[in-house]
């Protein structure tokens, strides 16, 4: 995976992921962080420590303001991509720096939230820099507020349809490697990061691109391809992806009789290496695909929607509705739901069940991975969405049925819409919270799931 | 060879070969049970008595709900509705460990040893009201350590009269599969059950064992004072040890009476001629199966000196 | 191999092996033996049980101001409350319900404690700092002295939670002995062998299993109490979720279901984590490794790559641990 980035390359590609920061935040200007030569001047640099990956990311677009401490406005401007904002000032002496908290971007946060105001002694000819120590916390919501209306109700309702859709594409699969072999995958959601970074890559690479020699080469193989196109192959990547860890990991450890616990910890093993494998590759910095990635929102009737969300929406669908017909019609995804209600039986009636299963780890990564671009397309591309939406897919398959390939996508839709529902009542950082109360009341209400059969558990 | 040891028969003279057959001495008594899986009925039985005292088998082609009948007995299952009765006690809705509590006392058909416990300490699981099992009495061995003198000294008796004392201290799971059944056999005894539920004893059982295994089941009555009921498909052991059988099919019960009367009754007849009578094992169980038989033949694994 | 200070990274190695960090894995892995190793419980989410007794005895002080003893008892029922809400819904189930509710709650903890909407509670992103004042009036050594464990100095403050974490260690292996040799933990193991033969039996293996999980979890909030004294902070984002995986990793290296295994296991992966972070460290500035590959954040990031990997190879091949008999092994056939 670290294949990406050959070594002689790397810095190019730095500098290309530097221009995708460029057309993201629209403004960039690489500004030292230097005294203007013979002049006195104040200057900022804003930088947050990432807890997960121990980077010190730029903070822009924070807006800051220097003052006398007369309250005289001397300069105020925002700090640029790396997070620096400087104004010259008149002469030496003290200066209050301002920061405006509302500015700063959802999840950093002052770690002291009353020390907006920093003061600074300038020297003779010097730059002083004010320190402004931010953590990397959610930060408190602003202009969220406001009554439930059928409005917002309605809007919230349509993006919890949409991410219970893209959830369900991810819950699919799992659940069905559950049904036909007994295994919960925990790195299942490193499948559906698999397919949004490759169709970063390709988006931004093409084919080669990140071979230095092919760089030049014309679309698709030196410059990037098109989303569509990227989708498609990051698709076909991540049924290949399933496909090898079912030949050449899970296979064989079913062949040598490993327990499906012994099979559950190689998933988590397995999740851990790949996802800070991503990280390595990708850094922890989340981004944005470059195609469709700023889009008006359409209105339609109460609600507002983006065109992509529109269509991704629609693909998905399509798609689970393709897999609903072919789980029903096909011989292969009859043998896959027999195969899930009942392994014996269905060897015994002469299905293969290796090559079942094979098939799908198979549609199960290609699922994931399509999933995974959806996601990213809809909100960003970052190294470990995968973990992050794992409890909303748990909360989803157990929901709706372990096993069961309808119930994992009912489940993932009222998941869905009741995180974003919830958004009404209770603070957007604590979401997911109410996901893991749905899998736990679940639990104790109905294990067996709503569409799953009673069990013979005592 | 009909049964000669036991007076169950004498007991049982009077009672009527009929299905829901009234019995003088009833340890069990079960009412309108039924049990349903996705819309298919497994279990459905009407009125049963079980006798006290005696030993009773339960027969019936494959997929006749005999397991299933056994674990909603044991609290294993929930029936849908239905009302069983336990020495003079209502047991709807009990779980296992409580029915076991009360005396009742079940094997499995894929014998249940605990592979990573010594054999004795397989048995001296089985003790019942051990104060060491508490939490925090355990802490402090002085609490319990006469008792659990006490324990293993009848265990000790116990796998003697088995035959398993030599092994003692090794780990259940190098036992053979017969072996391993007479464990499963001696440990339930050491709850000192009053009903003991035996789910195919001698499945995968190596033939020389079978015999022996036989007369340790026939003596229970005697001996322990337990009432057996066993689920069997071998229509030679039902008719060696049972006093009395009960058929199963289609989840009902379809005859009652002494094997003598069970081989002449038309319903039975058809229930096993219209299902396949000795049914070919699926291909998982046979494989069990002789694995086990290997395993009888000391080709694996490899056993510890005795000390 | 001019540039490679080999001493230092002996000694740095050997230090990392019995400090702070140590003891506290060692003391949460011992919680995932009497989950794991003892009843069969899959804990995926230990961290939750660490970070649950930290905010539970720091949060006693802070917000309620009780001494230091009775914070403990309140992290201490923190866990217990914890492993209540996870267990009971759980346990009546399959394993794997049990895993997958122990992961997401172990994050979800992690996102109320930072969350701004705690704030005034747990101090977001920022944490707890204050609860330490009662803890350091008990230290007993000279917080500006250094103490040594043979070559190895320690200062006064660290050394006094390195100490507590070493001796609460001991108690609960010493407890969890005793337990084990007892008939509750005969019917322990025996529902991790087989559930359905203990109930049979006549043992409530639910309840056990709760008492496990209970003790377990309580055990983990220990971790969390010595590790909160020992960095004098409690933070949200120390507790991400893949430690618990360290954990499971210093489990498995001892060998599961054995008394001591954590505390093997975690000396012995403190020793090999911290030669390859310094190794490491020490390739990447003396230039043998170019920062066109990698540079010295990432380092870190590499140890992660490491765990993972041998934690699916050990529970494979080897989950008796690296010290561990074939012939337990032999037996689980399963």
């Amino acid at each position: 995976m670290s294949g990406w980035r050959p070594v002689a390359d790397r810095r190019r590609v730095a500098q290309w992921i530097s221009v995708v920061a460029l057309v993201v935040t629209a403004f960039v200007t690489f500004a030292p962080l230097q005294a203007i030569a013979d002049g006195e001047a104040v200057a900022t640099r804003l930088r947050v420590k990432d807890p997960e990956t121990g980077e010190r990311n730029p903070v822009p677009d924070v807006r800051i303001v220097v003052t006398t401490p007369d309250g005289e406005v001397l300069g105020e401007g925002t700090t640029d991509a790396e997070g620096v904002f400087e104004t010259p000032v008149p002469a030496a002496g003290t200066y209050l720096v301002e920061l405006d908290p509302t500015t700063l971007p959802e999840g950093v946060s002052l770690r002291n939230p009353d020390r907006v105001v920093v003061e600074v002694e300038v020297l003779e000819g010097q730059t002083g820099r004010a320190i402004f120590a931010l953590v990397a916390g959610d930060a408190v919501q602003v202009g969220e507020g406001g009554g439930i209306t059928l409005r917002r109700v309605a809007q919230l309702t349509v993006e919890g349809l949409k991410l219970g859709l893209f959830l369900g594409m991810a819950a699919i699969g799992l659940s069905l490697i559950f049904g036909t072999t007994g295994l919960v995958n925990f790195s299942h959601g490193e499948m559906v990061t698999w397919g949004m970074l490759m169709a970063y890559f390709f988006n931004f690479y093409g084919l080669a691109g990140a071979f230095g020699f092919m760089a030049g080469w014309p679309a698709p193989f030196g410059a990037g391809m098109n989303l569509i196109f990227a989708a498609v192959i990051a698709t076909a990547i991540g049924a290949a992806t399933g496909y090898a860890f079912d030949r050449w990991i899970f296979a064989p450890l079913r062949r040598m009789g490993a327990s499906l616990i012994a099979q559950m910890v190689v998933t988590i093993g397995m999740s851990i290496v790949i996802r800070y494998m991503f990280l390595f590759a990708f850094r922890g910095t989340p981004r944005f695909f470059k195609d469709y990635t700023a889009q008006s929102g359409l209105q339609l009737g109460l609600v507002e929607i983006t065109p992509k969300d529109l269509i991704t929406g629609v693909l998905s669908i399509l798609i689970l509705v393709g897999v609903g017909l072919f789980l029903q019609m096909t011989q292969l995804g009859k043998a896959m739901r027999a195969v899930s209600d009942n392994r014996d039986l269905a060897e015994s009636s002469g299905i293969d069940v290796q090559r079942v299963i094979r098939f799908v780890w198979t549609a199960g990564g290609a699922l994931a991975a399509l999933g995974g671009v959806f996601i990213g397309l809809s909100e960003q591309v970052s190294w470990n969405i995968g973990f992050r939406i794992l409890l909303l897919i748990f909360a989803g398959v157990v929901l709706g049925g372990l096993g069961t390939a309808y119930g994992a996508l009912v489940g993932s839709l009222l998941v869905g819409v009741g995180i974003q529902v919830s958004t009404l009542f209770v603070p957007t950082e604590l979401k997911n919270v109410g996901a893991l109360v749905v899998l736990i009341l679940a639990l104790v209400i109905r294990p067996q799931g709503i569409l799953g059969r009673a069990e013979r558990i005592g | 060879m009909p049964a000669e040891t036991t007076t169950g028969a004498d007991v049982l003279a009077a009672v009527p070969h009929e299905p829901g057959a009234p019995k003088p001495d009833p340890i069990v008594v079960v009412d309108g049970m039924r049990k349903t899986f996705g819309g298919l009925v497994a279990v459905d039985v009407d009125h049963l008595e079980i006798q006290r005292g005696v030993i009773t088998a339960l027969i019936g082609p494959n997929g006749a709900g005999k397991t299933t009948f056994f674990n909603l007995l044991t609290g294993f299952d929930r029936p849908d509705t239905g009302h069983a009765v336990f020495d003079g006690k209502e047991i709807d809705g009990y779980r296992p460990y409580q029915l076991a509590g009360l005396g009742m006392v079940r094997t499995f058909q894929l014998t249940k040893s605990l592979t990573k416990l010594s054999v004795i300490e397989n048995m001296k699981l089985g003790a019942k009201g051990q104060l060491g099992e508490r939490f925090l009495p355990s802490l402090v061995t002085p609490l319990w350590r006469r008792q659990e003198r006490e324990i293993e000294e009848r265990a000790m008796e116990l796998l003697r009269r088995f035959q398993l004392d030599h092994m003692r201290d090794e780990y259940a799971g190098t036992l053979s599969g017969g072996q391993r059944k007479l464990l499963e056999m001696a440990r339930a005894l050491m709850v000192e059950p009053k009903l003991i539920m035996l789910d195919e004893p001698m499945a995968g059982v190596n033939p020389a064992l079978t015999q022996s295994l036989l007369e340790h089941v026939k003596r229970l009555p005697t001996e322990e004072g337990a009432t057996v009921v066993f689920v069997e498909h071998d229509m030679d052991v039902v008719r060696d040890i049972s006093d009395w059988v009960v058929v199963m099919a289609e989840g009902q019960i379809i005859a009652e009476g002494p094997h003598s009367s069970i081989g002449q009754n038309q319903a039975v007849i058809d229930a096993y001629l219209g299902a396949h009578h000795d049914a070919p094992l699926d291909a998982d169980q046979e494989e069990e199966w002789l694995r086990e038989d290997r395993l009888e033949l000391g080709d694996v694994p490899p056993r510890r000196e005795e000390p | 191999m001019t540039g490679i200070d080999w001493g230092f990274i002996l000694n740095q190695t050997l230090a990392r092996s019995l400090d702070l960090n140590a003891a506290v894995y060692a003391l949460a892995a011992v919680g995932l033996n009497v989950h794991f190793g003892y009843a069969g419980l899959l804990n995926f989410g230990q961290v939750g049980f660490v970070a649950v007794g930290a905010y539970g005895m720091g949060l006693a002080i802070t917000l309620w101001q009780t001494g230091p003893f009775v914070a403990v008892l309140m992290g201490i029922g923190f866990a217990v409350v914890f492993a209540l809400l996870l267990g009971i819904p759980t346990l009546r189930l399959r394993a794997d319900y049990l895993a997958i509710v122990t992961i997401a709650a172990a994050e979800i903890v992690r996102l109320l404690a930072r969350s701004t909407a705690l704030r005034d509670v747990t101090r977001g992103a920022e944490g707890l700092n204050e609860f330490i004042g009662p803890f350091r009036e008990l230290n007993p050594f000279n917080p500006s002295l250094l103490y040594g464990i043979g070559p190895f100095q320690y200062r006064g403050s660290q050394f006094f939670a390195i100490v507590i974490g070493w001796v609460v260690t001991l108690i609960t292996l010493l407890l969890v002995w005793q337990l084990m040799r007892s008939p509750w933990g005969r019917v322990v193991k025996a529902i991790r062998e087989d559930e359905d033969a203990a109930r049979a039996l006549g043992k409530n293996a639910y309840w056990y299993k709760l008492q496990a999980l209970i003790l377990g979890g309580v055990i983990g909030g220990l971790a969390g109490m010595v590790l909160a004294i020992g960095n004098a902070t409690i933070q949200p984002d120390f507790f991400v979720a893949p430690l618990t995986f360290f954990f499971w990793l210093v489990l498995i290296l001892g060998g599961v279901g054995r008394v001591w295994s954590p505390v093997v296991g975690s000396v012995i992966f403190w020793a090999l984590i911290t030669f390859m972070r310094n190794l490491g460290r020490a390739l990447v500035t003396e230039g043998l490794i170019p920062t066109s590959i990698m540079d010295t954040s990432q380092i870190d990031q590499i140890q992660f790559w490491i765990v993972g990997i041998a934690l699916a190879l050990l529970m494979v091949f080897r989950p008796q641990g690296i010290f561990g008999s074939r012939e337990e092994m032999a037996l689980d056939a399963r």
